[in-house]
């Protein structure tokens, strides 16, 4: 502004002009601006006429108008109904069928759920003596296989993809070479059978070729060291006050496990203080299942217990025996047999499977002489047929191959390339038979050394039948057609002898048609279950299908007919182990009580299952004692998850690399070794985990055998294992008190453990009976419970697979499980007792949710995902769950599992039809945890409903409870006084895990009584 | 300006003659115009020292690898870490903790010393609540990328009305978590911000170059520093100082309820919302000198943050650190006294029995014994020293978090649900990042905003005193 600009503005002016300034006299905007302004010098006012209003105005509309655009278009979906509805078939309701799955030559008799028809979960047949409703792992996890998608999908010839019609073609061919020599070049190698009607065809096959020979081999079932018992043992463990197991496993292998864990636990889940409890004595080299739940056990080498089964036979009055020990096992040997004689008629003595015939002559004698047969156990015919001794069928069947005597080998089921003696060099045999075919699951090892693969029908799949333990005949019914060209063994047979033109079930049919008119080889008894005669064979059929076995064919039932046992082996007296051998270290063979001889090393479900008291998952180890561990200088604790030192065991003159384990209650001196892992090929699961050492078993001792040389290889191996501290540190999670205490003041079991305070010292007002709540809530309608009988469980894992497979629970790899984030919703906890390096004694305890009153994880969801239902379970809404984890941190039980990872395979298009689909399955990110199964309580409730009337008592099974072998768990309603929950809670056994906590846990436990004999004490 | 050499003269703390006369708190020889160019010059201008980009290279590093390692986690899931069950919580929330905490000191110094007139604060002030809000930003990243679903904890875990008719619990600690924190970042920021604007508006006068001075200019909100804007501003100032002294107490106090409320041995106690604010306390100064001892050496503040600034923090953080470890004699006294099975063996599994005993020990040696150099005024002095003692303190509060959260949850109740911990590379990546994460923002603040206060370094001089020959006003 110049004084110019200002003279030039006054000129214009007229009259009296006042002004402030030299610049309002000029009047420029600049001036305005100046004159408008507090603090000129300094930066301009916000004169925007966009104000506040105006901009809350526009984003009030903008975040309005963003919801209304966020609605997600569905994808159109078209729904197919059926033009006719199969009858019975009701979408959502699933079917039950009868059938029984096979398991070394033994069924398993099994009702099998079947969605829309697809298998999803197996239950154990109620009605079958060999079940009662029970099942076993092995049979929980077998629909998983049948799922598998690694199974092999054709038929194939030197790796080309052939059709049946190409077979039978190719095989008429070769058989008919036969012919003429009268079959002098067939041979048939199979696992143990007890199938009537393959049996039969077998028959057939030997009519049609009289030189051909069969042959089995089974690295689990089928193998004995020192020779077949000849005859088989049936036991009555119900009536038996005492037990005594030498190396035996009876409550957890064989295929009548599931049944004399039943009968076993009879006799052990008390209902009063006075009621008498069993004994068992187990004598054995590593810690089983069975000697987890004997009273007494001691570790002994495999190899003495021939000396300790004859000195016992001795000293029980067997005649013709002698033998005699010192110090611990002289004592035993005393005590036993005193226990013995008092109860002579109401003992037993169990030989071990893998023991020698010697050691089964002895125990039939001393079960003789103690008027034990026919009372507590029943020696019979076996029901394997041709029970030949494996190890030596398959040596001769070798040695014709390498002779060049076969021409036509058929291997059915079996793997012997991966699974013969390590002096049996099956292989190079095999490259030396002109044709060879192999019918199996896999496309395994011996697969790739066949000419010939016919993937075998999964037995959930195709017809068949099968006996069990005890003899009792099931019939097999496919629950659906085969999901991969699958041929059941029967039908290639039926090929072999020129059956054309018939189905399985029409062969196996044919088979019972006949055996209805006796016409068959081996004479049926066929009753229904009453005893009656059937009128005719349709009945008859419908009914063993109706009910899944012939309840007359069964050595078990009261009153039926047990064929003649062969005559006994002469109970011979052993001398006393050899001096040499004494101070050498002994090898134990074991099968992995899951993976068995490497057959299941594709099932997810059994690679993750904890093996039982090792917890191990995904491998297999050693099992060496702490004191022979001390000696090696390895280290006998683990904090965690670690590198476990790997070993190398040289054993007549071969070797094998092995994780080890330092396991307690294995005997000293001994190394136990686990087979069947190591497998190439067995899939995307199983391939090239664990180690493979039967390089170190040799027909002559595929059990036990002295002489193993042990060295560290300085090398270390990652081992996962569930559980890592088996100590109970003074905090009694398992209540043990023995019989004679708790007789004597049946309070006991609530004076161990942490104080509780009494309810009168609590801030919180008193609800009804002993309870204290700060939210009393009448639970109207039902209010659920669980009771778990730890006197009763014998630790066989069963309930944890039955979870998985009921509830969708995902397998998430030993990387994963080495990370402590295995995701089974139960777990069976083991805690040893007594001096670490040789335990007193095993407990298990299965935990799952406890379903808590006051449960710690409510409280602390941010989102409310976790919350209490109106009848009492802590329920999960996955939905809801963001994954905080807090509610695991707060668990003082851990039981919850979190989704660290997408667990779940949302991807792999044939497991889908294997999933429940009541149940959800579980994304990434979210925490699940046991629901007490509540699809099956919803189910059982929707019912009661339409029917107007209450869920009645054991309506509702949970999973764990109903694959029990031992009834240990028991659920129900705790609003019904005379439901079998409430009356195992009206005991005094009865008390909550961590309940000094204030959690007032739904599932509570029965403590374990044990029945120790003073004279041993 | 004139520059103060390093051999000026400590004054005394009972100054001769005039009572009336506070202690200096910056060195003599200032004025208006030498703080106000100090202060301006070393963010407006072209020049940018190479320790700097030194590190800003290196903490922009970290920040790209905590970027890699939340993509990765987003991808697959928490499974990349090492957390299990049971220690279903470790890095994340030890974290998570220890940034909360070390964000405490920035409010105690602004909102606390200021109300209890503590003028020594005002050099620190500034640049302690900017490390409080990026503590909190750090802090703030667990929350909610430690969740399985992330996505959905992001807005869940607020109160809004839903179509779901859905309300989170309000039981839980993690809610009270979110209000606490999500308050104390807002009002810390509100705060801060607030603080900033006289200075935000001595910089849009001040820049040349037009872009800045717009920037700046919105920044400021319109201050023109007329008698009614500082009326207002000082009465918002102590509204909000007022707001914020709880804020100091409530959320450590709320963010230890995680754990006191929990069952577990090592979280179910009584003493830890005291015992964690005072951590939180303690963390937070350790941390403030752990930033001003190389900024002032970096930007040669000497006058400004004086050996007396130094010290008085020091005390501070010794006398914070005695109330820790009394916290920690609180917690072994109750283990046992408590008679409780589980609480006695917690504390032996947590001193000699357990695997991770060393953490303990590790803890004791850093917020316990090496603090204790700090009584002595001559270590006190020497900022080498303090600046170890510090770093110690830093990775003690760490470890304090690790032996309270992983060491609890590796063995509680039963035996058989004991397991070990062991953390991943993207653990680390983790944490790593975080310090990146919060070494970038800071730097970038120094770089781009005034670090200490200038217009309240001004009212230190004398001659705003109303006493002074030359005072009285400006």
């Amino acid at each position: 502004m110049t004084l110019s600009d200002i003279r030039s503005r006054l000129d214009g002016l007229e009259g009296r002009t006042y002004w402030r300034s030299l610049e309002e006299l000029a009047d420029t905007a600049e001036f305005r601006d100046y004159v408008q302004r507090e603090f000129p010098a300094q930066a301009g006012e916000f004169t925007d006429p966009a104000g506040r209003r105006q901009f809350l105005k526009l984003m009030g509309a903008s975040l309005a108008l963003a919801g209304v655009s966020a609605c997600t278009r569905q994808p159109p979906e078209a729904l197919v109904p059926y033009v006719r509805q199969p009858e019975e078939l009701i979408p959502g309701r699933p079917l039950f069928f009868a059938t029984a799955m096979p398991q070394g030559g033994v069924g398993m008799p099994l009702l099998a759920e079947n969605h829309m028809g697809r298998p999803t979960k197996l239950e154990g047949n109620p009605e079958h003596p060999a079940s009662l409703g029970a099942t076993d792992v092995l049979s929980q996890a077998s629909v998983l296989t049948l799922y598998d998608p690694d199974r092999s999908r054709t038929i194939a010839s030197l790796g080309e993809i052939r059709t049946w019609s190409n077979f039978t073609a190719a095989l008429q061919l070769a058989v008919g070479a036969q012919r003429t020599s009268g079959g002098a070049g067939l041979r048939i190698l199979t696992e143990p059978i007890s199938s009537p009607s393959l049996l039969d065809q077998i028959d057939t096959l030997k009519t049609n070729f009289p030189q051909a020979k069969w042959h089995q081999w089974d690295a689990v079932y089928g193998t004995v060291q020192g020779g077949a018992p000849g005859s088989l043992a049936l036991y009555r463990f119900d009536r038996a006050d005492v037990v005594v197991a030498l190396d035996s496993d009876f409550l957890n292998s064989g295929g009548g496990s599931v049944r004399y864990s039943k009968d076993f636990s009879s006799r052990r889940r008390i209902g009063t203080p006075q009621q008498e409890l069993n004994r068992l004595y187990a004598v054995e080299p590593v810690l089983s299942v069975t000697g987890a739940n004997a009273d007494h056990r001691l570790a002994m080498k495999a190899g003495e217990i021939h000396a300790f089964a004859s000195g016992l036979a001795a000293a029980a009055g067997v005649p013709g025996t002698s033998g005699a020990a010192s110090g611990e096992a002289g004592k035993w040997l005393r005590v036993l047999a005193d226990d013995l004689k008092a109860h002579a008629g109401r003992s037993v003595v169990v030989a071990g499977d893998t023991q020698p015939a010697a050691v089964h002559a002895l125990a039939r004698a001393m079960n003789s002489a103690l008027g034990n047969e026919g009372k507590t156990v029943h020696y019979t015919a076996p029901v394997i047929a041709s029970p030949a001794d494996g190890v030596a069928s398959l040596a001769d069947l070798v040695t014709e191959m390498n002779a060049g005597a076969v021409q036509l080998l058929l291997i059915v089921g079996t793997n012997p390339v991966f699974t013969a003696p390590a002096d049996i060099d099956f292989r190079a045999a095999l490259e030396k038979v002109p044709t060879r075919i192999h019918v199996g699951l896999y496309h395994d090892e011996t697969a790739e050394h066949c000419h010939w693969h016919i993937p075998e029908a999964h037995y959930l799949e195709s017809w068949g039948d099968v006996r069990a333990f005890d003899g009792t005949v099931s019939l097999i019914q496919p629950l659906i057609a085969p999901l991969y060209d699958g041929h059941s063994p029967i039908e290639v047979l039926a090929a072999i002898n020129g059956t054309t033109g018939q189905s399985t079930m029409e062969i196996v049919k044919g088979y019972w048609t006949r055996a209805f008119g006796g016409q068959t080889k081996t004479t049926w008894t066929l009753r229904d279950a009453s005893g009656g005669a059937y009128p005719n064979v349709d009945t008859f059929w419908r009914h063993a299908l109706h009910d899944g076995f012939i309840a007359s064919t069964s050595m078990l039932a009261d009153g039926a007919t047990i064929p003649a046992a062969p005559a006994a082996v002469a109970a011979t007296s052993v001398p006393a182990v050899r001096g040499a051998d004494a101070g050498q270290l002994e090898v134990v063979f074991r099968p992995d009580p899951y993976i068995l001889d490497g057959r299941n090393a594709n099932n997810g479900w059994l690679q993750e299952l904890p093996k039982p008291l090792s917890k191990v998952t995904w491998d297999n180890v050693a099992y060496i004692s702490p004191a022979t561990a001390s000696g090696m200088g390895i280290a006998l604790s683990r904090a965690g998850n670690a590198d476990q030192d790997l070993l190398e065991i040289e054993y007549q003159g071969r070797k094998a690399r092995i994780p080890v384990w330092v396991m307690p209650g294995t005997a000293d001196g001994v190394v136990v070794v686990h087979f069947g892992y190591g497998r190439k090929n067995a899939g995307r699961v199983g391939s090239g985990v664990g180690h493979d050492v039967f390089g170190l078993r040799s027909s002559a001792t595929p059990w036990f055998g002295s002489g193993a040389k042990l060295t560290r290889t300085g090398e270390g191996y990652f081992v996962a294992s569930t559980q890592n501290h088996f100590v109970m540190e003074g905090r009694h999670p398992v209540r043990v008190v023995d019989a004679e205490e708790y007789r004597a003041d049946p309070k006991v079991v609530a004076e161990i453990g942490p104080e509780r305070p009494a309810d009168e010292e609590s801030l919180y007002r008193r609800e009804r009976g002993d309870h204290v709540t700060p939210t009393p809530f009448e639970y109207l309608s039902y209010r659920w419970g669980m009771a778990i009988d730890l006197n009763a469980c014998t630790g066989c894992s069963a309930c944890v697979i039955a979870c998985v497979a009921e509830n969708n629970i995902p397998v998430v790899g030993k990387t994963q499980v080495g990370r402590s984030r295995e995701m089974h919703w139960l777990r069976v906890d083991t805690y040893f007792d007594g001096d670490p390096a040789a335990p007193s004694a095993t407990y298990h305890q299965p935990v799952p949710c406890m379903q808590c009153e006051a449960a710690p994880c409510e409280p602390v969801c941010p989102v409310a995902a976790t919350v209490h239902s109106d009848e009492g379970l802590n329920d999960m809404v996955y939905n809801r769950c963001v994954g905080t984890r807090y509610c695991s941190n707060n668990c003082p039980y851990k039981v919850r599992r979190f989704n660290f990872m997408l667990y779940a395979d949302f991807t792999t298009p044939e497991l889908m039809p294997q999933r429940n689909p009541d149940v959800t399955i579980r994304s990434r990110g979210v925490m699940e945890k046991c629901t007490y199964c509540v699809q099956r309580i919803n189910s059982a409730r929707i019912d009661s409903k339409t029917e107007n009337r209450r869920v009645r008592d054991g309506e509702v099974q949970t999973a764990c409870e109903q694959v029990c072998p031992a009834d240990a768990i028991v659920f129900g309603d705790l609003n019904d006084p005379a439901s079998r929950v409430v009356k195992l809670k009206e005991q005094q056994r009865n008390y909550g895990l961590l309940e000094d906590l204030g959690t007032r846990p739904r599932t509570t436990y029965l403590a374990k009584v044990r029945n120790p004999n003073k004279a041993l004490a | 300006m004139k520059q103060s050499t390093e051999t000026y003269v400590e004054p005394s703390q009972y100054p001769a003659g005039d009572f009336r006369e506070p202690i200096a708190v910056i060195a003599p020889g200032h004025s208006y115009d030498s703080i106000t160019g100090k202060l301006t010059g070393m963010v407006l201008t072209k020049h940018t020292p190479l320790a700097w980009f030194v590190v800003i290279g290196i903490s922009f590093t970290l920040v790209m690898g905590l970027m890699m390692a939340l993509t990765y986690l987003l991808a697959k899931g928490i499974g990349i870490w090492g957390n299990n069950i049971p220690v279903g919580w470790a890095f994340d929330i030890i974290n998570f903790v220890w940034w909360i905490g070390i964000g405490h000191a920035g409010t105690l110094i602004s909102a606390i010393l200021l109300l209890f007139k503590q003028d020594w604060r005002t050099s620190i002030n500034r640049f302690a609540e900017a490390m409080t809000l990026f503590a909190v930003a750090c802090a703030a990243i667990f929350p909610i990328f430690h969740t399985g679903r992330p996505w959905l904890a992001a807005y869940w875990l607020f109160p809004y009305p839903n179509t779901m008719n859905l309300w989170p619990n309000f039981r839980s600690p993690l809610i009270w978590d979110v209000f606490a924190v999500s308050t104390y970042a807002s009002v810390s920021a509100i705060f801060w911000f607030v603080g900033l604007i006289p200075d935000l508006a001595t910089f849009r006068d001040r820049a040349e170059h037009p872009v800045l001075k717009r920037v700046y200019g919105m920044l400021a909100l319109g201050w023109r520093g007329s008698a009614k804007h500082w009326y207002r501003y000082e009465t918002a100032y102590l509204l909000l100082a007022g707001l914020s002294t709880p804020l100091v107490l409530s959320v450590h106090t709320v963010v230890s309820f995680d754990f006191a409320v929990a069952v577990l041995p090592g979280w179910h106690a009584t003493i830890f919302p005291p015992y964690f604010v005072a951590g939180a306390i303690y963390a937070g100064f350790a941390m403030v000198l752990t930033l001003a001892i190389p900024l002032r050496a970096l930007y040669g503040l000497h006058d400004f943050i004086t050996m007396r600034h130094l010290e008085n923090m020091a005390k501070v953080t010794l006398i914070t650190g005695l109330v820790v470890v009394y916290g920690y004699g609180c917690e072994a006294f109750f283990g046992w006294y408590s008679g409780n099975e589980y609480e006695r063996f917690m504390m032996k599994n947590r001193v000699y029995y357990g695997p991770y005993a060393w953490s303990y020990w590790a803890l004791l040696l850093c917020n316990f014994i090496v603090p204790q150099m700090l009584w002595s005024k001559r270590l006190r002095r020497n900022l080498a020293v303090v600046f170890t003692v510090v770093m110690f303190v830093n990775v003690g509060m760490w470890l304090e978090r690790f032996v309270i959260i992983v060491t609890s949850l590796h063995r509680d109740f039963l035996p058989s649900s004991w397991q070990m911990y062991y953390p991943t590379v993207w653990d680390f990546m983790t944490l790593f990042g975080t310090i990146g994460l919060f070494l970038t923002l800071m730097f970038v603040f120094v770089r781009i905003l005034p670090m200490i206060s200038i217009f309240e370094m001004r009212t230190l001089l004398p001659e705003s005193r109303p006493h002074h020959p030359e005072g009285g006003s400006h």
